[in-house]
């Protein structure tokens, strides 16, 4: 199978690549995928009022996966919560030239932009109620 | 040294240049028909096949007569399984084999099932990937008229006690198959002592040309009979016909005279070299988990799973070694390896496994590239995963929730 040069850029030089302490301030994790599935992706956000000043990613998984999730982390950084959001995996498909059997790491680049958010939501949210973070 | 340097001598071998040579005047000069009976070009191409066919059976210990030709292994399974089922079925329909058979083998069985022209026994294989004879013994009814066991295991190399099997069919009446392609000219082969019947094996995994193999087909004790698969010209004892393929034929008998004059000498100084790939890789990287049979196991193979990588990701980052893994995402199920699943090898280290294939033609000098970029590689991918990073944390993996996708 012949990967993307885009792809094959993303697995040498991977962006922001590493993680926060995931009970830093402002920081959401999403964690999707399986083990016995032959992906795991971890991605993080770090928010400062209401904007993704950073973002980092772990991945295990093929080479298209761990492109998808490099790229993610590229494309929330600077973003709102809201812009974030609207990124689709579709795009993902579009930006790294994925061949059909390799949609599912896209999707999952996707499940982990909405985990990480929803985390970052969660977290946000119980600190303003009375019930303490994850 | 070259790049890309080859570790995948499973899946086939470069040709040897002594082989090519010796093919070479069966192209163009000596280009007979090996069935013409009346005219020199014949009788040369007929004499040349017969020479070829006298080193082939020479390796395995057989009659040269009980050699015949085919386009390789999977061509010899199907005729093996098909033609021996539709021979004896009045006898009895059941088969058995094992779970960690070639495709050719299991894809042939399915087929017989599904056309409910057979019922098979899959045995199970035991945490190194080998058959119990005892299970054979145990499978056996008065129904059974083929075993079909390979010799040793295309992905993780273990070698099959195709002996005693062999004496057990003996002493059944039940006639033995034995899909030997990854074996035969790698490690001693003699069909008499194994006890064998029938044997499919192929050129192109012992530096010969693709696109011709052999079913051994016993003689006597007991005369092994066969439905022919293909009809036609009656070629090979009427067992399979079509013209012969003369310089492919000439080029299979000399790798396995090659094969036989060297092994003695080739299998240890293989062997070295992958004990050395093997104790590198595993001395600097914690976790890595063998597969296969510790010291039953093929010269050239090494099978190993390194935890908390992916495969196909691997095999990314290793771009100048050719290299094969048991990823599902290098096959096209989307399932990972149906070997090492059988040898009860979880799902997440099927995924990160790597087949090393070594071969005649390696040097130490790529052993030692590859020693270097494997524990490169990684460990550069184990910084990038979640998974090595949780462990490290002491978080035991199998206690999480995972949203399976």
């Amino acid at each position: 199978m012949a990967y993307s040069d885009k792809v094959v850029d993303h697995f040498n030089n991977p962006r922001n690549m590493g993680s926060f302490g995931k009970d830093e301030e402002g920081v959401g994790t999403g964690m999707v995928g399986a083990p016995e599935c032959g992906d795991v992706m971890k991605l993080q956000i770090k928010v400062q009022n209401d904007r993704i000043v950073d973002a980092k990613f772990k991945t295990f998984g093929c080479g298209s996966a761990i492109a998808s999730s490099s790229l993610a982390t590229e494309w929330l950084k600077g973003k709102t919560i809201e812009e974030a959001e609207q990124i689709k995996n579709t795009d993902i498909v579009q930006e790294l030239n994925l061949p059909p059997v390799k949609i599912h790491c896209s999707v999952l680049a996707e499940d982990a932009i909405k985990a990480a958010l929803a985390d970052y939501q969660k977290k946000a949210g119980s600190k303003t109620g009375t019930g303490s973070a994850q | 040294m070259k790049l890309p340097i080859f570790l995948d001598n499973h899946s086939t071998t470069p040709m040897d240049p002594r082989v090519l040579e010796a093919m070479l005047p069966y192209f163009t000069e000596k280009f007979g028909n090996a069935a013409s009976r009346n005219h020199a070009f014949g009788w040369e191409a007929e004499e040349a096949v017969e020479q070829a066919r006298k080193h082939i059976a020479k390796l395995i210990n057989a009659d040269a007569k009980e050699i015949v030709f085919t386009s390789g292994a999977t061509e010899s399974d199907n005729l093996a399984l098909k033609g021996v089922l539709e021979m004896y079925r009045e006898k009895g329909t059941h088969i058995i084999t094992s779970s960690t058979e070639h495709r050719a083998v299991l894809d042939t069985a399915k087929s017989l099932e599904a056309k409910g022209l057979a019922t098979v026994t899959y045995l199970p294989v035991d945490k190194y990937g080998m058959v119990n004879p005892d299970d054979v013994r145990n499978a056996i009814t008065d129904k059974t008229i083929l075993i079909s066991v390979m010799l040793a295991n295309n992905e993780i190399g273990t070698i099959n006690p195709v002996a005693e099997i062999g004496k057990i069919a003996k002493a059944k009446g039940v006639l033995f198959h034995c899909d030997a392609t990854q074996g035969v000219g790698k490690i001693p082969v003699d069909v008499q002592a194994m006890g064998i019947d029938l044997m499919s094996f192929s050129a192109h995994k012992i530096y010969g040309p693709k696109g011709v193999g052999a079913l051994y087909v016993r003689k006597k004790n007991p005369r092994v009979r066969l439905v022919p698969q293909m009809d036609g010209g009656g070629h090979e004892r009427g067992m399979r016909s079509g013209t012969l393929p003369v310089p492919l034929i000439v080029g299979f008998g000399k790798a396995c005279e090659l094969c036989g004059a060297e092994m003695a000498t080739e299998a240890p100084r293989i062997a070295a070299m992958r004990d050395r790939l093997q104790t590198e890789i595993m001395n600097a990287l914690e976790e890595s988990y063998l597969n296969g049979h510790p010291t039953e196991r093929l010269p050239g193979n090494l099978n190993i799973s390194f935890a908390y990588v992916e495969g196909e990701s691997l095999l990314m980052g290793m771009k100048d070694i050719a290299l094969s893994s048991g990823s599902a995402c290098t096959s096209a199920t989307l399932e990972p390896s149906y070997v090492l699943r059988a040898l009860g090898v979880g799902t997440e280290l099927a995924h990160s496994s790597i087949r090393f294939g070594l071969g005649r033609f390696n040097t130490d000098e790529e052993i030692d590239y590859a020693i270097k970029k494997v524990i490169e590689v990684v460990t550069r991918l184990r910084e990038m995963s979640p998974l090595y990073e949780m462990a490290k944390e002491g978080i035991d993996l199998k206690s999480v929730q995972w949203a399976a996708h």
